[in-house]
């Protein structure tokens, strides 16, 4: 699909620019593109893979949401439906949501952002997606040929002893998955420690290569302990031993501990890069420096360090002791302190600023408000007598959705637009976006909002059929859910427009600072044509805004503030 | 009938119930506080520092010491409210699972896919629980297969039923009527139809409802039977008599030495698994000379079992007869 | 890692590094970094084992008396012996010593299979003895508590098994090399992947270190 696009962007309509290398119209095989090491390119193969599954765990969705617009089953089967939850999950969180930002933006932006080249493992990089795409077919293969229907948390012992579905497939399809955020998480931390730019020094970095950074520590470090935990889980099944299975001696609390100490932290593998996505988005569209740099930097770590100590806030009430119980609760309330400095920084950014209702800020200033919700709402699930209450009901489904779809998909959705100038070399309608955002906003809050009411009320999650009096709330949430279908629907298809005709985008359309701004879009293979060297503090609005007004050039390449915004 | 008319809040049907609520709302306070105050900001600087708007003072305040202030601010602020709330949670918490000495005990059985009760009487009854209303009820609970969870959302409770293992929980209701029980962890195919109904009933009613179905052995004494039946009388002889086995008299809630030189309590769990597998933890001084029970009892039956044994022990004070 | 540039004769700096200083601290960075995830990665089987172990040490020693202890110990020394040989055929590489380096990684591969072939043998002996519980096989223990037995032969088996898989890798990743090394590449510039892979072989020598006890020494015999 994508060596068909790339010709057409290659095509230069004005005459007064030549025809110029990039990235895109490098080469335009099949093989040029599967074989490329190129870090662009394979974040181009990721954007394509990941908007895949993200269309066939938003199917699944979609069936699971008109089931449930009557308390009986009547659309699907109760198999079906367990087996489409599960794959609902499956898809969105392991093979959407984790690789979403880090794979695709910060694969295309971490090396441009530095100055660099390519990635430190170019190579390394590609593998990634292999076994990415291989670790994706193979699970939609367990999907297709009949489905698995533990849930996504595959809890045992009924994952290794009682369902009967294709549990080793999925897991082993998981398994392999990891590898690919291992790898790619690698990738990052070497390449920003060792590949940065002369004179770009650690405070110099965007706040979204600090948010990189924190996601790769928990990729590397968390990752392989839901492979060792799947692998038991296998081996379970596979050598009927009894690790997990009470009947043998077994314990399944450790695996919940186990599956969590990843899974928790896989959260913020979601959320960070989002967090990072809106700290370059705010300050570009409010023209002056993130309020707060070093605060919004430190916190992500905080946030990595954190994530890994409070796995045991989804054990309350199973089974972990109750002191055990009140050091994570409070370990819990600790990780909320760092989100909410990101948020106050964030809203104070814009005090003050020139602000520009811009796609990319729609989708900022829409993830502020709605992570703000998720994250307080958190501490509700945080609040152990309260968790006890809402533990496994649609409260928990509505407080990890604000934080994953309204946060992380908000943030992707967000960045895309923003970079897609750069990526595509093509500009978006803007029109036609802004209207999807707000579309994405209000259908999300239909969709999901209800779920905290039916949460309180008692509704517990993964239920297919229910009682009577949940209905209402119910159709208004796939009602919700409809119009957030017809929300991502556009951009899907406005993006893929606009990269046979949408206008030819100017390297820096937001004139925004940062490396990657001062090399034409799409930038040449080789990212610059001579290495950027930084004197300037990030985020320096008011010197590209005061070169700006009196036209002269910047200090890295002059090129970069040529055009003024092409937006209005 | 349990009352299905639409609602946005659930009804309070415990005495737990107020207490998590009134911590709800607090966190509700303080969610709707936060996000009106940022959704506020947004839209007030949105508006006064909106591009076209040239008539804003754009000057940098003094963005030093200033700045550094106002996080501090937002770091502490956040902090001590949370901590407010931690400790809030944590004691109702503590509350919620440490059931009152003199609970009446429920045994429940969870297995794919319904609930099974039985009561200190012995009556049994399947994906529904009368309990009288204003006497504190504990419930003790095993699963035969996957975890299940007990969830009654009007009492605000809920708890994981492991395989394998004892868990338990309490509640005491202050409304008659019918509420409804979930199970709330996913554990298989018809997960969504293992639900049933709490029906509290007035005290008196309880007694006759009690009366009124088929008569079964309460578990302490079909345990005694199963004890005779099963041969285990012949080792576990009374105390004073020497057997060749540990006394069962005034065990439970004992502490016992083992031969490894630990030391354990006899809760519902030791004494599960010594039946299951005798060999496990092996009292010291004791040859290893009984066989495993495990697959011969049900838990049912162990649960009789176990009652039995508890009846044996001298009234302790953490457990009144029922 | 080095990349193929231009045709013609390699080189050694691959073309998104500046220098080769910066290309070797990279790919060390990069090969640390792998190694922590493999310490997560058996973290997670060395919980699990402390977990079961404290559940019931006496049966845990008990069932631990079963193994071979000769065998684990010739099988430490053997390892140790090879991430001698490995060191060495990293010293070779650097100083461009090139029958040297093919010597040493023949040795190493030689003491890897040892290993892997002692390994198997204890394998078998334990399947003839019934003390392999796996895929249903029969598990005979005549003491006290088989369940938690059964439990320490799972975890020996797993444990083993996943490091053993690691050494297969490893022996793969050492194929390559010595192809390559018999050709003469890998040496001076090119010497970082023998360097990468010696890190990694000591690794895996490191985890025995800790597995052979905690195997194999627990419970005074």
């Amino acid at each position: 699909m994508t060596t068909i696009i790339a010709p057409e962007t290659a095509a230069p309509p004005d005459p007064n620019q030549p025809p110029r290398q990039h990235y895109l119209n490098a080469g335009y095989t099949v093989r040029s593109w599967l074989l490329t090491t190129d870090h662009k390119r394979i974040a181009i193969l990721f954007l394509v893979s990941i908007t895949f599954f993200f269309v066939v765990g938003g199917l699944a969705a979609t069936v699971v949401r008109l089931d449930l617009m009557t308390p009986q089953a009547d659309l699907v089967q109760t198999e079906t439906y367990n087996k489409l939850f599960t794959a609902h999950g499956v898809m969105m969180v392991f093979f959407f949501l984790i690789p979403s930002i880090p794979s695709v933006l910060g694969n295309f932006l971490v090396p441009l952002m530095l100055g660099a080249r390519d990635l430190a493992f170019p190579r390394l990089n590609l593998l990634s997606w292999y076994v990415y795409t291989i670790g994706g077919l193979f699970t939609l293969y367990a999907m297709l040929a009949g489905g698995v229907d533990t849930g996504w948390t595959f809890y045992t012992p009924y994952s290794s002893t009682y369902s009967n579905t294709y549990v080793m497939a999925t897991a082993v399809g998981i398994f392999i998955t990891g590898f690919s955020s291992i790898l790619t998480g690698l990738n990052f931390i070497v390449t920003i420690h060792k590949m940065r730019a002369p004179g770009l020094t650690w405070f110099r970095l965007p706040l979204f290569i600090w948010s990189i950074y924190a996601t790769s520590i928990i990729m590397v470090l968390g990752t392989p302990v839901l492979a060792i935990s799947l692998l038991l889980v296998a081996m379970e099944r596979l050598l009927k031993i009894g690790i997990f299975d009470p009947k043998l001696g077994g314990d399944p609390i450790l695996f919940q501990h186990l599956f969590w100490f990843y899974s928790h932290p896989a959260v913020y593998i979601m959320i960070l890069p989002s967090m990072g996505v809106v700290s370059e988005i705010v300050p570009c569209f409010c023209r002056k420096r993130p309020f707060g740099y070093a605060f919004i930097g430190f916190s992500s770590f905080a946030i990595a360090v954190f994530s890994f100590l409070v796995w045991g806030h989804h054990l309350f009430v199973s089974g972990q002791s109750i002191y055990g119980g009140m050091v994570f609760s409070l370990l819990s309330y600790l990780v909320a302190i760092p989100s909410a400095v990101k948020v106050f920084n964030w809203t104070a950014t814009l005090h003050k600023g020139s602000i520009s209702f811009d796609t990319p800020m729609l989708y900022a200033l829409g993830f502020i408000g709605l992570f703000t919700m998720g994250g307080l709402t958190g501490l509700f699930v945080a609040a152990l007598a309260v968790d006890v209450h809402v533990h496994d009901t649609y409260f928990i489904v509505a407080h990890f959705h604000y934080i994953m779809v309204g946060g992380a998909v908000m943030g992707y959705l967000g960045g895309i637009h923003y970079w897609w100038p750069k990526i595509s070399g093509r500009l978006y309608p803007e029109g036609w976006a802004r209207l999807s955002a707000i579309l994405i906003f209000f259908g999300f809050n239909l969709t999901f909002f209800p779920q905290y009411i039916l949460g309180y009320l008692g509704m517990p999650r993964r239920y297919h059929v229910y009682p009577e009096e949940f209905q209402l709330l119910n159709v208004m949430s796939s009602a919700g859910a409809s119009i957030l279908a017809l929300g991502y629907f556009f951009p899907l298809s406005y993006l893929l427009w606009s990269l046979r005709f949408g206008k030819i985008a100017p390297p820096n359309p937001w004139r925004a600072a940062g490396l990657e701004w001062q090399t034409p879009s799409p930038p040449p293979t080789e990212n610059f044509a001579e290495t950027p060297v930084v004197v300037d503090e990030a985020y320096d609005y008011q010197r590209i805004d005061g070169f700006a007004v009196a036209g002269s050039g910047a200090a890295a390449s002059p090129r970069s503030h040529r055009e003024e915004s092409t937006h209005g | 009938m349990i009352d299905d008319g639409f609602r946005l809040f659930p009804e309070q049907a415990s005495t737990l119930a107020p207490r998590v609520d009134a911590l709800y709302f607090f966190l509700l306070g303080v969610a709707v506080f936060f996000t009106v105050l940022i959704a506020a900001l947004i839209v007030y600087f949105s508006i006064k520092y909106r591009r076209g708007n040239t008539k804003v003072d754009r000057a940098p305040s003094h963005e030093g010491g200033h700045a550094f202030g106002l996080e501090i601010t937002w770091m502490v602020v956040p902090l001590v409210i949370s901590m407010t709330i931690f400790a809030w949670g944590a004691s109702l918490y503590f509350l919620e699972y440490r059931p009152p000495a003199g609970a009446l005990e429920v045994r429940v059985v969870g297995k794919q896919w319904m609930w099974k009760f039985q009561h200190p009487d012995g009556r049994r009854e399947i994906n529904a629980l009368h309990v009288p209303l204003g006497q504190p009820v504990k419930l003790m609970m095993i699963s035969e297969d996957v975890i299940h969870s007990m969830y009654v959302p009007a009492f605000r409770i809920k708890r994981d039923v492991l395989p394998g293992r004892y868990s338990s929980c309490w509640f005491e209701a202050t409304r008659a009527g019918e509420f409804h029980l979930f199970c709330a962890e996913y554990c298989g195919t018809n997960h969504s139809r293992m639900i049933g109904r709490v029906v509290v009933v007035e005290p008196a009613d309880y007694q006759a409802w009690l009366g009124g179905g088929k008569s079964n052995l309460p578990p302490a004494e079909a345990g005694k039977r199963l004890f005779e039946d099963l041969r285990c009388v012949t080792c576990h002889v009374p105390l004073g008599a020497t057997g060749r086995c540990p006394p069962l008299d005034n065990l439970y809630g004992h502490q016992v030495k083992l031969s490894n030189g630990q030391t354990v309590t006899a809760d519902d769990d030791y004494l599960r698994e010594s039946i299951l597998q005798p060999g496990a933890k092996l009292v010291v001084g004791y040859p290893t000379l009984m066989p495993s029970f495990d697959g011969q009892v049900d838990e049912e039956q162990l649960i009789q079992l176990l009652a039995y044994i508890k009846s044996l022990a001298r009234p302790a004070p953490a457990e009144a007869p029922p | 890692m080095a990349e193929v540039h231009a045709p013609g004769t390699p080189r050694a700096l691959a073309h998104q590094f500046d220098d080769l200083e910066q290309q070797h601290q990279a790919d060390e960075l990069g090969m640390w970094l792998f190694l922590s995830t493999e310490i997560m990665f058996f973290g997670g089987l060395f919980l699990a084992y402390t977990i079961y172990r404290t559940q019931d040490e006496a049966a845990f020693a008990a069932a631990s008396h079963e193994l071979d202890l000769f065998l684990g110990t010739v099988n430490t020394v053997v390892l140790l012996g090879s991430s001698l040989t490995m060191a060495l055929a990293v010293f070779a590489a650097e100083n461009l010593q090139r029958r040297k380096l093919v010597l040493l990684l023949m040795a190493t591969m030689v003491l890897g299979c040892v290993f892997l072939g002692v390994k198997g043998f204890e394998y078998y002996h334990k399947y003839e003895h019934g003390l392999m519980p796996l895929l249903g096989l029969p598990f005979d223990w005549p003491g006290p508590s088989p369940g938690h037995a059964e439990m320490f032969f799972d975890l020996y088996f797993l444990m083993t098994g996943v490091h053993a898989l690691h050494m297969l890798i490893g022996l793969g990743v050492l194929c390559v090399l010595l192809i390559k090394a018999s050709r003469g590449r890998l040496l001076g510039d090119f010497s970082a992947p023998v360097h990468l892979t010696g890190l990694y072989w000591h690794f895996v020598d490191i985890v025995w270190v800790f597995l052979f006890p905690l195997l194999y020494l627990i419970g005074a015999r």
